[in-house]
C-alpha cells in the first residue's frame, strides 16, 4: 500500500489526445518520494505522451494530476518545472548553439550557478567539464545526453521525468549513465523513467508501471518485474533475459 | 581528419564572404570610388540590419512572419520627422554635440513610438493568430495597410524632406576618396546598436533564453520560463530597431514618405532567407552583404542593380539552400 503522503505525483484517469487521435486512455500512476519509478511499454504505448502530459507540454484532456497536493493538470509548462520538476525529453532538448556552459546556466535559479551543485553534475559528467567552452551541436549523442541530464540536476529539483535516455547510446555510454542515475538513486532523487533497456531499468527501477494502449495494465516492484519471466512476457511480450 | 577541415571551412566561410566581396570589389573599381561604395554598403547594412534583425528573431521565436514590421519602420521614420521638427534649431547649429544630441533624442523617440505600437499590435492582431501561418499572413499585411493609412492622416500624403543636421552634411576626404560625414555616423550608430545586441544576446540571461527560444521553444518553457512573455518583449525590441532603422534610413535619405518601410521589405526579407531565418548572426552577414552588393552593382553594372540582390539570393540558396546560419532545431 502507498500512503498519501509517500506519494509526490499521483495521474488519475487522465485522458490526453494529440490531434485527432486519443492516446492515453485513463492513466492511472503514482509516483513515490524518493524512488525510481520505471514507466514501461512497448513503442507507442504512451510513455511519452505521459511524461509531456504531466509537464504540460500537452494539455490532458480529462483526468487529474496532482503534485505534491497541488493540481497540476491545467497549469502551464513554465509554473509546472518552477515547482521542481525537471524534464529530460528523448530528443535530449539540447540547445546546439549554446555552449554547455550557457545549457546548464538556463538551468539554474536566478542567482546562477550553486557550486556545489555544479560539482556535483561535473563529478558526475567529467566530458562536460572538458566540452564547458563548446557549443553543445558539436557534442557527442553520449555527451548531449549527459548534458541534459546535467541541466535536469544542476539546481535541486523534486522530480525528474527522463525519456528513454539511453537510447542509441554505445554500451559504454550507458553504464556511464545508468552509473549516474544510480547516484541519483542514491541520493534519493524522485524521478520517473522511461526505458527501454531492461538492464538499466531493472539496476536504477524501484517501483514500476507498465503501459499499454494508454492505460497502465500493472503497477508493482521493480524486482519483482524483473524476477517472473512470465510476467515480462504478458505485459511486454518479451523477457528481460532475451532483450540483454 | 579532412572531413574535419571540410566541416570547419563550412562553418567559417560565411563569415568570410563580406571581406571577400569587399575584396574582390576593389580591382574591378579602383581604390577611389571603391572606399566609398564600401563604406556606403557598410552604412546601408548595419541599417539594413537593425531593420531585419527584429524580424528574424519574431520568426525564430515564434514562428510569426510579419508583413506588417514595414510598418514599424515608417512610424519610426515619422516619428524622427516630428520630433526633429522643434529641434530645427539643434540641427542647424553648427554644433556638433547638438546636432549629435537631436540625433540621439529623435533616435530614442523613433525607437520608443514603434516598439509602443508593437507592443500594442502583438496584443491586439499577433496574440489572435499564433501557430495560423495564413492568417498571420493575412492579419499583419492588413494591419501594414491600417498603420500606413493612419500615418497618412497624421501627416499628411506628401513626402516631408528631413534634412541632415548641419555638422554632417559635408563629406570627410581621405586621399582621392570622399565619404559622407553621416554615412559615418550612421554607421558607427549601427555598428553600436549591433554590437549591443550582440553583447545583450550573449552576455544576459534574457539574452541566452531568446537565443535558445528560438532554437527549441518547448524546452525553455520546460525549463520554466515564460516563452509568451519573453516574445512580447522581443517583438517590442524588433519594432523598436525597425523604428530605429526608420529614422536612420529617412535621414540617409533625408526625406520621409509614407512608402519608406515597403521600399526595405523585399531586401529586408532577402536578408533573413540569405542569413538563416531566425538566425541574428546570419542576418548580420546576408545585412551587409546586401548592401555591399546593391552599391557595388550599382556602380559597376546600373542596369543590372534592381536584380543584384535577388541574383545574390540565389546564388547562396544554390549553396546553403537553408541560409548561411540555419537555426538548426526547427
Amino acid at each position: 500500500m502507498i500512503g498519501a503522503g509517500d506519494t509526490l505525483l499521483r495521474l488519475d484517469g487522465v485522458y490526453t489526445d494529440i490531434g485527432r487521435y486519443r492516446i492515453l486512455h485513463g492513466v492511472d500512476l503514482a509516483v513515490r518520494r524518493g524512488r525510481v519509478t520505471m514507466l514501461l511499454g512497448r513503442n507507442g504505448a504512451g510513455k511519452t505522451t505521459t511524461l509531456r502530459t504531466i509537464m504540460g507540454l500537452w494539455r490532458a484532456r480529462r483526468g487529474d494530476i496532482v503534485f505534491d497536493g497541488q493540481a497540476i493538470t491545467a497549469m502551464q509548462t513554465p509554473r509546472i518545472a518552477r515547482l521542481g520538476i525537471a524534464y529530460v525529453p528523448e530528443n535530449m532538448g539540447i540547445f546546439g548553439r549554446l555552449t554547455v556552459r550557457e545549457n546548464l546556466f538556463l538551468a539554474t535559479a536566478p542567482r546562477g550557478f550553486a557550486q556545489q551543485d555544479l560539482d556535483r553534475v561535473l563529478e558526475s559528467f567529467p566530458a562536460l567539464k572538458l566540452k564547458w567552452d563548446c557549443a553543445a551541436g558539436s557534442l557527442s549523442g553520449g555527451q548531449k545526453q549527459m548534458l541534459a541530464i546535467g541541466r535536469a540536476i544542476v539546481e535541486q529539483r523534486r522530480l525528474l521525468l527522463v525519456d528513454e535516455p539511453t537510447k542509441g547510446l554505445s554500451p559504454a555510454m550507458v553504464d556511464q549513465l545508468a552509473a549516474a542515475l544510480l547516484q541519483l538513486k542514491s541520493e534519493q532523487t524522485s524521478i520517473l523513467l522511461v526505458e527501454q533497456n531492461f538492464q538499466v531499468a531493472e539496476a536504477v527501477g524501484d517501483d514500476v508501471a507498465v503501459i499499454d494502449e494508454g492505460r497502465i495494465i500493472h503497477t508493482g516492484d521493480m524486482a519483482m518485474l524483473a524476477a517472473d519471466e512470465a510476467l515480462q512476457h504478458r505485459l511486454l511480450g518479451l523477457s528481460m533475459a532475451t532483450a540483454l | 581528419m579532412s572531413e574535419n577541415w571540410r566541416d570547419r571551412l563550412q562553418r567559417c566561410a560565411p563569415y568570410a564572404l563580406a571581406p571577400l566581396v569587399i575584396l574582390a570589389a576593389l580591382p574591378a573599381i579602383g581604390p577611389g570610388p571603391w572606399a566609398t561604395l564600401t563604406l556606403a554598403g557598410l552604412t546601408m547594412g548595419v541599417m539594413l540590419f537593425l531593420v531585419a534583425s527584429g524580424l528574424t528573431l519574431i520568426f525564430g521565436l515564434m514562428d510569426v512572419l510579419n508583413f506588417a514590421h514595414a510598418a514599424f519602420v515608417t512610424v519610426g521614420a515619422y516619428v524622427a520627422v516630428s520630433v526633429l521638427r522643434p529641434l530645427a534649431g539643434w540641427t542647424a547649429a553648427q554644433s556638433l554635440t547638438l546636432n549629435l544630441i537631436a540625433l540621439l533624442v529623435a533616435l530614442i523617440a523613433a525607437a520608443a513610438a514603434s516598439g509602443a505600437l508593437g507592443f500594442v499590435f502583438e496584443r491586439l492582431i499577433i496574440r489572435q493568430v499564433y501557430g495560423a501561418p495564413l492568417r498571420q499572413i493575412l492579419i499583419t499585411i492588413g494591419g501594414l495597410t491600417v498603420i500606413e493609412q493612419l500615418v497618412i492622416v497624421i501627416w499628411g500624403p506628401q513626402a516631408i524632406p528631413l534634412p541632415r543636421p548641419a555638422s554632417l552634411r559635408g563629406s570627410v576626404f581621405f586621399g582621392s576618396s570622399s565619404i559622407e560625414t553621416y554615412r559615418l555616423v550612421a554607421l558607427c550608430v549601427g555598428l553600436s546598436v549591433a554590437v549591443a545586441m550582440q553583447l545583450f544576446l550573449t552576455r544576459t540571461r534574457l539574452g541566452l533564453v531568446v537565443r535558445a527560444g528560438v532554437e527549441n521553444r518547448e524546452m525553455i518553457q520546460a525549463l520554466g520560463y515564460n516563452i509568451r512573455r519573453v516574445f512580447v518583449g522581443v517583438f517590442m525590441a524588433g519594432t523598436a530597431l525597425a523604428g530605429m532603422g526608420g529614422m536612420m534610413w529617412g535621414q540617409y535619405q533625408a526625406v520621409v514618405g509614407s512608402q519608406i518601410g515597403d521600399s526595405m521589405t523585399i531586401l529586408v526579407f532577402i536578408i533573413l532567407i540569405i542569413g538563416g531565418l531566425g538566425s541574428v548572426s546570419g542576418c548580420f552577414i546576408g545585412a551587409i552583404l546586401v548592401g555591399l552588393t546593391s552599391n557595388y552593382v550599382d556602380f559597376l553594372a546600373p542596369k543590372l542593380a534592381l536584380g543584384s540582390n535577388v541574383l545574390l539570393m540565389a546564388l547562396i540558396l544554390l549553396w546553403q539552400p537553408r541560409g548561411l546560419l540555419p537555426i538548426s532545431e526547427q
